[in-house]
């Protein structure tokens, strides 16, 4: 049986006392303390980035969706089985316009073997990758879209060859600067579909309707009248009640085309953007992953240095155990060193990480967005790969008898 | 009641073997008494077990059989926490190499005399710069060790041994790294201090440091050949 000793002759150590002790080791070797931390302060400072970066990245993609709304659908025509063109039949606006939680129905039809030129000169195979489509006025309303000059096509100029064109479709054919408006050139016009028709207005890029950006848009009635057109819409977007989006996705399909529901593509634009946050999700984890395995590099970094103060220091291991220190004294000196040095590279990881992501942010102009759960879960990492890492040394520490501790140093 | 009467220190049949192939039997039954107020010296050339014992002395290991008693405290059978409070509290060590922590200045070294006792800062740095006087070094405080002499060092690692007013002071070879004149100096505080009271064992191979001591303890081959002051009965390490 081993005897305890009786109350007064009981060694004690101040927890006060511990936090000086154990610094005074990092005191004495600043420069490898500081590189024995930069290993941990580059792994929490990774995962700190990347967690930040994700989320401002994400929370500029949900900022974006939350201005162009996820309320709207489009139902296209798909291909048949045949292989031959599905047209949506052209009671399709008005059938769908009859659904509950619909609010606006906008069909357009792109025309096919119409192209839009600058001028009557123009070859006709340099298309410039542009198509015309016909559209209804209520389109720039469906899609709460804004026009960057002049003005959306109306009932009136509908019925006559005048043009909005997408907001790339301007650059490629040239038209800038403000058609139609003051000081502008008498007329632009654009030659298109073996007419000249006046350029009328020009669109914003619309974030969720892109095929519209390459578009010239005229009206249906002089599709019909000039261009050849048939009257089947092509492509209608839905704008629905906020909360009865997911209920008119469903109906669309049948309402559009009752004969052939098959043949109809219903889908939800903002998906595209909904896809794009996930997978910033989804590739935040092999970023993680790096930045785990920083960390775990900064352990091993830690252990080693912790290994070579235990033996370098062993002399001052057996003093203090002449000096009263119990075993447990001397493990905890080493360990909070060890958790110290740890929260050290923590707290310069955290500040990295942050910095980062600020700098980050504000050069592509997101919201910086800093999850708080990083930066405490970054610090508290730290210690627990701190405490780890100073396990080993500091029961190695405690394990020396204080006889050939003192015989070594 | 009965710390008066019993001596500071009785080793009682004391050995210690080292296990290995052959054993190595540093110390081989050692019988020794040190009352309150001796001045000690156990002297031997080296491989005599002095180091050994020294360690048995200090609590910082623990025989292979007989008794240690310190201040009426059995060590043997203490577990490492037991020994570490003895340490803390009867016991002061000085040794060869001073083991001064370099980044601390005399004054807090000293005070890391007290660290185990439980002793809160202030007062351990108070009673530190009253050992640091006591040792003739009051206008040393602030220094580093690696500022000091050696002769210097070597008095902020007494102030340390005796700040906690132990029982017992052990010294190793407390000359072993000085010159002879420094090393004078060392032995005349040891001397100086124990006529004020401490009780003082020094074990060296020094014969100048040996002969300062009023007794001198002879070990050769892990037993004691000679002492002078073995008839010396309680209170026999009274100054003449």
């Amino acid at each position: 049986m081993r005897r305890r000793p009786a109350g007064p002759l009981r060694s004690r150590f101040r927890p006060a006392d511990l936090l000086p002790v154990a610094a005074l080791g990092l005191r004495s070797r600043p420069l490898r303390a500081c590189l024995s931390a930069l290993g941990i302060a580059i792994g929490i400072g990774a995962i700190v980035a990347v967690l930040g970066i994700t989320r401002s990245s994400q929370a500029d993609l949900l900022a974006q969706i939350d201005r162009l709304g996820t309320n709207l659908l489009t139902v296209a025509d798909g291909r048949s089985v045949q292989g031959r063109e599905a047209r949506l039949p052209v009671a399709a606006p008005a059938m769908i316009g009859r659904i509950d939680g619909v609010e606006q129905v906008a069909a357009t039809a792109e025309l096919r073997d119409v192209n839009v030129y600058r001028s009557d000169r123009i070859r006709r195979v340099e298309t410039g990758g542009l198509s015309v489509r016909a559209c209804d006025a209520r389109l720039l309303a469906t899609l709460d879209g804004t026009m960057l000059d002049g003005t959306f096509l109306n009932a009136a100029t509908g019925r006559f060859p005048g043009t909005v064109l997408g907001f790339e479709a301007a650059r490629t054919l040239g038209v800038t600067g403000n058609p139609g408006g003051p000081g502008a050139p008498a007329a632009t016009r654009v030659w298109l579909g073996g007419h000249w028709f006046t350029v009328v207005g020009v669109l914003a890029p619309m974030p969720l309707a892109p095929e519209l950006d390459r578009a010239a848009l005229v009206g249906f009635p002089v599709a019909q009248r000039l261009l050849g057109h048939d009257g089947h819409p092509g492509r209608i977007y839905v704008r629905t009640a906020v909360d009865a989006t997911d209920r008119v996705a469903v109906l669309l399909s049948r309402t559009a085309d009752p004969a052939h529901p098959e043949q109809v593509d219903a889908s939800r634009p903002s998906d595209t953007l909904t896809a794009r946050v996930a997978a910033l999700g989804a590739t935040t984890a092999l970023f993680l992953g790096l930045g785990a395995v920083a960390l775990l590099v900064g352990a091993i970094g830690i252990a080693n240095v912790m290994v070579i103060g235990v033996l370098e220091r062993r002399g001052e291991i057996g003093l203090r155990r002449a000096l009263g220190a119990t075993r447990a004294h001397v493990s905890a000196q080493f360990l909070v060193e060890s958790l110290v040095l740890a929260a050290l590279g923590g707290v310069a990881g955290v500040v990295l990480g942050v910095g980062t992501t600020i700098g980050l942010a504000h050069l592509r102009a997101w919201p910086p967005v800093l999850p708080p759960e990083s930066v405490w879960g970054g610090l508290a990492v730290a210690v627990g790969v701190g405490a780890v890492a100073g396990l080993y040394p500091a029961l190695r520490a405690a394990r020396l008898a204080p006889t050939d501790a003192l015989r070594a140093g | 009641m009965t710390a008066t009467m019993e001596p500071v220190l009785a080793l009682d049949d004391v050995r210690k073997v080292y296990p290995g192939s052959p054993p190595v039997a540093a110390v081989r039954g050692v019988t020794l008494s040190v009352h309150a107020g001796e001045l000690v010296a156990v002297v031997g050339s080296s491989g005599s077990g002095k180091s050994t014992l020294l360690h048995l002395m200090a609590a910082l290991d623990v025989p292979t059989a007989g008794r240690v008693r310190l201040a009426g405290h059995e060590a043997g059978g203490l577990s490492d926490r037991g020994l570490s409070g003895l340490r803390a509290h009867l016991l002061g060590v000085v040794f060869q190499q001073f083991f001064l922590l370099e980044r601390l200045s005399a004054v807090e070294n000293v005070a890391a005399g007290l660290l185990y006792r439980g002793v809160a800062g202030a007062e351990r740095r108070r009673r530190a710069r009253a050992a640091l006087e006591r040792v003739g070094l009051g206008h040393r405080l602030g220094h580093r060790p690696t500022t000091l002499s050696g002769g210097e060092r070597q008095r902020v690692a007494i102030a340390r041994a005796l700040v906690g007013e132990p029982r017992l002071v052990l010294a190793d070879e407390p000359t072993g790294n000085l010159d002879s004149a420094t090393a004078a100096g060392v032995v005349a505080l040891l001397r100086q201090l124990n006529r004020d009271g401490m009780t003082v064992v020094v074990v060296t191979h020094d014969r100048q440091v040996a002969a300062a001591a009023d007794r001198r303890v002879e070990l050769r081959d892990g037993r004691v050949v000679r002492d002078s002051g073995r008839d010396a009965g309680p209170g026999g390490g009274d100054r003449p």
